[in-house]
């Protein structure tokens, strides 16, 4: 088990608890975090799911695939540290990391 | 305040528009009481894996769940599953449950998707003749995808497809029967179809074009043992699944006496006729703004984009749904995402070529790119996304020129 800190555009903060093996978009989705869709199920199909992991922690997620590279190259939000949130498989390394939520997601 | 009844809105059927509903309201904090009544024993689930990983069997079952049971009650909405809308009274406001209860509302959305569309032909109730729509059906179909057993395809849609590659992974012999002369004819354009084709026949698939099945030979115990077909030859078989596209649910509102012609018709708000009911997803033909038409769409980001804009009229907004239309699909390693309608297009172009690790076909009508069908190159799905939307007009050379890079192709606000 560990928890994920997921900051809105607006600032508001939410707290996801998971356990190793899901994606940081299913347990946005599955707390109804507002601000991530997660649209195609985490087909990396519809770019609903953009996050930006804070930098201290971009070690731990790492950087993305050559596909989700492409699928984030055209999201107006698009930061240094922007992942997917449905390729970001959870380890309980990520326990405590921090995400934020752009404004809009495509 | 005088106490009284909390306004109640029901929601029928409990698919993937229902859902996305469900957290739409529970995002805005909707105050009205929220039932929904849906006649799968399950919550509100994902239908793509069902022909793909979850046939497959590398996901499991809770994985489909658009969200655990429990969001949506904690949030205080109720979910009355395994429980069937058999009428609706608008006189009285009710609607009629199979359990035999009857349930008051004050705005009513109806969620109903779609039924299969049977294939009537001598021998359809043989065993071993499948369809696949639920959860149910794809667990009953993946028990038989044994490696070394012979699985007859019929029909070569997206569906159909998804399921040969899930077979054929698995080592089943696979055979597609599709009626028309190309693959998945309805929704694209010729390069992809002969694409997919070579993709399928590649892996082994036996996929027969212009073939017409006219029935099913019966073997032991009133199991299948082939597919006949007009030619008068037969296709053995162990398995067959019989995938030949939807009809919208729209029994309910008809017989409630609401407009309906090929879907439930809705207007850009996902309102019925009936200003208390609305309705949204496969089940529903809307007046499109982008297309400036009708139409009808049987996807998930068309069921999620309409119960988004049901929840603003619900909340009293004006959303109206404006969305682009788009969809994808999984086979083997090929992963297709297309948007836009391609149906009136006067041209195509080809980004790339099927050698290619990625490639995509435009289509343009009057110079405006319509849609992008792309395989393995969402970067060209998002920028025909854009372009689609911005109805813009694009000199075709430069989409065909490899050396101009995809993201010029929109100047201006997307581009990072
Ligand atoms: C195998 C498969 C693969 C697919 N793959 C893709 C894909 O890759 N990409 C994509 O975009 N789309 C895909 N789709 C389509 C997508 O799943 C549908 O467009 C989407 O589910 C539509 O959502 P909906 O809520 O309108 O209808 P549904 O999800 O069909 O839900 C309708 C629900 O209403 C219930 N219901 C109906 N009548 C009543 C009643 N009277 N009372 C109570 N309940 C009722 C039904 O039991 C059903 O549960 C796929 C579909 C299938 C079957
Ligand atoms: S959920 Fe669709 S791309 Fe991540």
């Amino acid at each position: 088990m560990g928890k994920v800190t997921f900051i809105e555009h607006d600032q508001t903060e939410h707290v996801a608890e998971f356990k190793a093996g899901s994606s940081v978009m299913q347990i946005a989705v599955d707390s109804a975090i507002p601000g991530i869709d997660g649209d195609c199920g985490g087909e990396c199909a519809c770019g609903t799911c953009h996050v930006i992991v804070t930098n201290e922690w971009f070690s731990k997620t790492g950087t993305p695939g050559n596909e989700e590279e492409q699928m984030l190259s055209m999201t107006p939000e698009r930061a240094s540290t922007s992942r997917l949130g449905c390729q970001v498989v959870l380890t309980d390394e990520m326990d405590g990391m921090t995400v934020h939520l752009p404004e809009f997601q495509m | 305040m005088v106490s009284k009844r909390k306004e109640r809105t029901v929601i029928v059927g409990g698919g993937h528009a229902a859902g996305a509903l469900l957290t739409a309201l529970l995002q805005k904090k909707y105050q009205h009481e929220v039932v929904l009544v849906g006649n799968e024993p399950h919550p509100p689930y994902h239908r793509p894996p069902l022909s793909k990983n979850y046939l497959t069997g590398d996901v499991d079952q809770e994985s489909l769940y658009l969200k655990p049971r429990s969001v949506y009650e904690n949030a205080g909405h109720q979910l009355r599953l395994g429980v069937r809308v058999e009428q609706i009274d608008r006189d009285s406001s009710t609607i009629s449950l199979s359990d035999q209860s009857r349930l008051q509302y004050d705005r009513l959305v109806l969620a109903t998707g779609s039924h299969l569309r049977h294939l009537n032909a001598p021998g359809a109730d043989l065993n071993g003749i499948h369809y696949l729509h639920d959860i149910a059906d794809s667990e009953v179909l993946r028990e038989q995808l044994v490696a070394g057993k012979r699985l007859v395809v019929v029909g070569g849609g997206y569906i159909g497809l998804e399921v040969a590659a899930s077979a054929n992974k698995k080592g089943v012999n696979v055979t597609v029967l599709e009626a028309a002369e190309r693959l998945m004819q309805r929704v694209t354009g010729p390069e992809i179809s002969a694409f997919l084709y070579d993709k399928h026949r590649g892996a082994g698939v036996d996929v027969r074009l212009n073939t017409a099945v006219t029935g099913f030979e019966a073997g032991d115990q009133g199991h299948v043992a082939g597919v006949t077909l007009a030619d008068g030859s037969t296709v053995p078989a162990d398995i067959v699944l019989v995938s030949i596209g939807i009809i919208p649910e729209t029994a309910l509102a008809k017989d409630a006496g609401l407009p309906c012609d090929n879907g439930i018709i809705v207007d850009e708000f996902t309102r019925t006729e009936d200003p208390a009911i609305l309705a949204i997803g496969d089940c529903t033909r809307h007046r499109n703004l982008f297309f400036e038409k009708m139409q009808r769409l049987e996807s998930v980001a068309n069921a999620v984009d309409q119960a988004r804009t049901a929840a603003a009229t619900l909340m009293g907004e004006e959303k109206p749904y404006d969305s682009v239309p788009w969809f994808w699909s999984n086979q083997y390693d090929v992963r297709l995402q297309m948007v836009g309608l391609s149906q009136n297009h006067d041209q195509r172009v080809v980004r790339g070529t099927p050698e290619d690790k990625g490639f995509a076909v435009f289509y343009l009508r009057e110079g405006c790119v319509i849609a992008v069908d792309a395989v393995n190159l969402p970067l060209a799905f998002l920028v025909g996304k854009t372009l689609v939307q911005q109805r813009r007009t694009i000199n075709p050379e430069l989409i065909e020129d490899p050396d101009t890079e995809l993201k010029s192709l929109v100047n201006g606000r997307l581009q990072s």
